[in-house]
């Protein structure tokens, strides 16, 4: 050991570490500790201990919310995996193979490049853009062709079942296209010798892709689905700007996101939002430990 | 291609995005986005600028060089008045004092870390969609007691105070428990609107009994246009302001009083529910089911296309919908239509009120300039350019006179004359926010049919209850 080897790494690290304790750890110190007041947002706190958390199970809108978060917690992350993982490997290894390596489906490069579209768009701009996809009426984009056909238009938003689906779909929509990438980056990841070796044995691609792709790419599996379950608890930018009168209707699509929103910003309840901020932290945090912990297996070696 | 097992760049991957997540796990969305405007004590006292020589010219005593901010919320009214009318006038009256001008389309964002932190701005034109709670502000002694004010001389008559100069009930519908904090300024009519070219070309009459108005909108119908709507995503409070009207008409005003004060059982009383029992007829036959999922504009823009005939608002519409309306559309004013002969209130009678607030900060460094700015506004000079920059009314009585508005605006001046003493208003929305939100979900289950008359009192009466109950809600009288 060298003598000031010490000094060296502290000093490389003091800064980042002071910046992340500022901006991150000090913020949330605090949003504990607001949980605990019934701060309006002008004078100085008062401390009311956990009342503001009592008031929260009594709560209809947070109770709603909880529920649309376990929806979506199950839905999206399924739907995503799904359908990202059935293009990854269509783009990848779906097409024939040539020289002994598998190509992927005709005009692979450009898909790829299409499905991450949506991913470059920023979120408010998605959710004003669907807002015109699904508009009730003759001019929104899937209502205005129904209703040339003489039907009757969708009321996607509008029907209280079926708003959060809508709503789903957009996330579904915007989502897809990363993971369609991240999965193509571990699927190429995978020697193809494995694949040839299978071919050889005369496995199909279903064969192939069950049990060569999916067990070979269990740990970007993984990743992705912290990623979309810790998606599935935000939702906020979306619900707010597409969902009828931020939620609604009713509260049928609203989140934990939206109600902290309503209760900070416009009853000026920071105490009670704070308190809903510390529910969703510790969803979250039990969400993601969860799943780290459940999905844990030994990770194939090659 | 393919990455061979001797290259390190796939752990490389899969090791960076496990940290990534594990990141991500932690910045957990929403908790950090409030705590981006907490703050660490928010008890400091803004030091504030001495008095200057009261006089003639200054009754308030205005420090003369000290400099004033103004925010100004930019919506349906713009800036414009501001930069163009009442900064120049305050500038006028004291030359040496710098106005600091800014406008913003989310007052609250823009204003909520100042107030936190103890530099709040002397002049706030508080509205939009963004909003400050005025009854938190009011509670925590952020705004600024404006007696003085309305007892101070004004500007163009030294003999006549302030309060002498306005509309009647302008000093109380600023008033919180009884004390003057919040100057409405605008001049504001509710009811229904439709385009008079509309009616014109096919012989149609604004309705005046209830069994006329079904009449009206069977007509209507018939002709193919959707004879009544309002938007439901974001506007839904301009239908239960058109029940609550009905209800002020069917049982008189002491039903609206009765809901401001979270009387027991008020949302319970007959005539609301008699009102919301017709509105939902209305809804289920001669609207569309689509509007609620539109805006107030796109629903505002229909009727300029005569898809829509009768809209509810309030005469800030004509303005808003400058750009959209056709020439020759002439909106006009319908007041809510009598639904039984025995209405304790005549069909003349409406919903009116000063509206768009100003408040001047109490903790600010300069309340006085603030106090000053007003006073200036509540010139004739400044009611007058006012009105002639937005076409709105201010509640400034000489500073309308002789102008000639909008057809409009217009009608519902004159609607508001024939109102006689029959005028109302209602403050629970301003009072308690949530009771705003709660009537505004049950008016779109109520209009579209999801839930009946009964079902509608019930829940928003459950929500008034536990306000009533909530002791962390200040609660206001009238």
């Amino acid at each position: 050991m060298r003598h000031g080897k010490y000094p060296f790494v502290i000093g490389f690290l003091i800064a980042p570490v002071a910046l992340y304790v500022t901006f991150v750890i000090w913020p949330y110190a605090q949003a504990f500790w607001i949980s605990m007041t019934n701060w309006r947002g002008l004078s100085a706190p008062q401390y009311v201990g956990f009342d503001n958390f009592r008031r929260l199970l009594d709560d209809g809108a947070f109770w709603k919310a909880i529920q649309h978060h376990g929806v979506l917690l199950l839905a999206l992350p399924l739907i995503t995996i799904a359908i990202a993982l059935f293009f990854a490997f269509l783009l990848n290894v779906g097409g024939k193979s040539s020289g002994g390596q598998r190509q992927g489906v005709w005009g692979s490069k450009f898909y790829r490049v299409v499905f991450f579209f949506p991913q470059v768009l920023a979120v408010a701009i998605i959710a004003v853009l669907f807002q015109t996809v699904y508009r009730p009426n003759e001019s929104g984009l899937i209502n205005g062709v129904l209703m040339k056909l003489g039907l009757d238009p969708v009321l996607f938003l509008i029907r209280p079942n079926l708003a959060l689906w809508s709503i789903i779909a957009v996330l579904v929509w915007q989502a897809v296209g990363f993971y369609v990438v991240l999965f193509s980056a571990g699927m190429a990841s995978i020697p193809g010798e494995i694949y040839e070796a299978a071919e050889m044995d005369g496995a199909s691609r279903v064969t192939l892709f069950f049990r060569v792709t999916l067990p070979l790419l269990w740990d970007t599996l993984q990743v992705a689905w912290v990623y979309l379950g810790i998606a599935a608890f935000d939702c906020f930018a979306i619900v707010a700007v597409l969902s009828i009168d931020g939620g609604g209707p009713d509260g049928a699509t609203t989140v934990l996101a939206v109600e902290i929103y309503r209760n900070a910003f416009t009853y000026q309840k920071y105490g009670y939002a704070s308190a809903m901020g510390v529910a969703l932290f510790f969803l979250t945090i039990t969400f993601a430990a969860l799943t780290l912990r459940l999905t844990k297996r030994e990770s194939v070696e090659y | 291609m393919s990455i061979t097992p001797e290259q390190p760049a796939a752990l490389d991957r899969r090791t960076v995005l496990r940290r990534a997540a594990a990141v991500g796990m932690l910045a957990t969305p929403a908790i950090g986005l409030l705590s981006a405007c907490a703050t660490s004590g928010s008890d400091k006292e803004t030091e504030q600028v001495g008095g200057g020589t009261k006089s003639a010219a200054n009754p308030l005593g205005v420090k003369e060089d000290a400099a004033i901010e103004v925010i100004i919320f930019n919506g349906g009214y713009g800036e414009k008045y501001a930069t163009d009318v009442h900064e120049p006038l305050y500038k006028k009256a004291f030359p040496k004092a710098e106005v600091k001008h800014q406008s913003t389309q989310a007052v609250s964002t823009v204003l909520q870390p100042r107030f936190a932190s103890g530099n709040p701005p002397e002049f706030v034109n508080n509205s939009g969609e963004k909003l400050m709670d005025f009854g938190a502000l009011v509670n925590d002694g952020q705004l600024q007691d404006l007696t003085e004010l309305w007892d101070a001389p004004s500007v163009d008559d030294p003999a006549k105070k302030v309060r002498d100069t306005v509309v009647p009930g302008t000093v109380e519908a600023g008033s919180f428990n009884g004390k003057p904090y919040v100057l409405y300024y605008v001049s504001t009519v509710f009811g229904i609107w439709y385009s008079g070219k509309l009616f014109k070309d096919n012989g149609w009459a604004p309705a005046k009994t209830w069994d006329d108005f079904i009449a009206l909108l069977t007509s209507i119908k018939a002709k193919g246009i959707t004879p009544y709507g309002y938007a439901g995503s974001n506007a839904a409070y301009y239908q239960w302001n058109v029940i609550l009207t009905q209800a002020a008409k069917i049982g008189g005003t002491d039903v609206l009083k009765n809901i401001d004060n979270l009387e027991d059982g008020a949302w319970k009383q007959d005539a609301i529910k008699q009102a919301a029992t017709a509105w939902a007829e209305v809804g289920a036959k001669f609207s569309d089911k689509s509007f609620e999922g539109l805006k107030h504009t796109d629903v505002q823009l229909r009727q300029n296309q005569n898809k829509v005939a009768l809209y509810p608002s309030g005469d800030w519409l004509e303005g808003e919908q400058k750009q959209d309306t056709p020439a020759g559309f002439e909106y006009q004013l319908m007041p809510v239509p009598s639904l039984t002969a025995s209405d304790k209130l005549p069909v003349t009678a409406l919903r009116a009120t000063a509206g768009e607030g100003y408040f001047v900060s109490a903790k600010s460094k300069n309340p006085k300039g603030g106090l000053e700015y007003m006073r200036q506004m509540l010139s004739v000079a400044g009611a007058k350019g006012f009105t002639e920059v937005v076409k709105a009314p201010t509640v400034v009585t000489a500073g309308s006179e002789g102008f000639a508005f909008p057809p409009g605006v217009a009608s519902s001046q004159a609607a508001l004359k024939a109102a006689g003493q029959d005028v109302f208003n209602l403050y629970f929305d301003g009072w308690y926010k949530e009771l705003d939100t709660e009537a505004r979900a049950a008016t779109n289950e109520l209009m579209f049919g999801r839930i009946n008359a009964d079902a509608f009192v019930e829940r928003i009466q459950k929500r008034a209850d536990a306000i009533k109950k909530d002791t962390s809600v200040a609660k206001f009288k009238r």
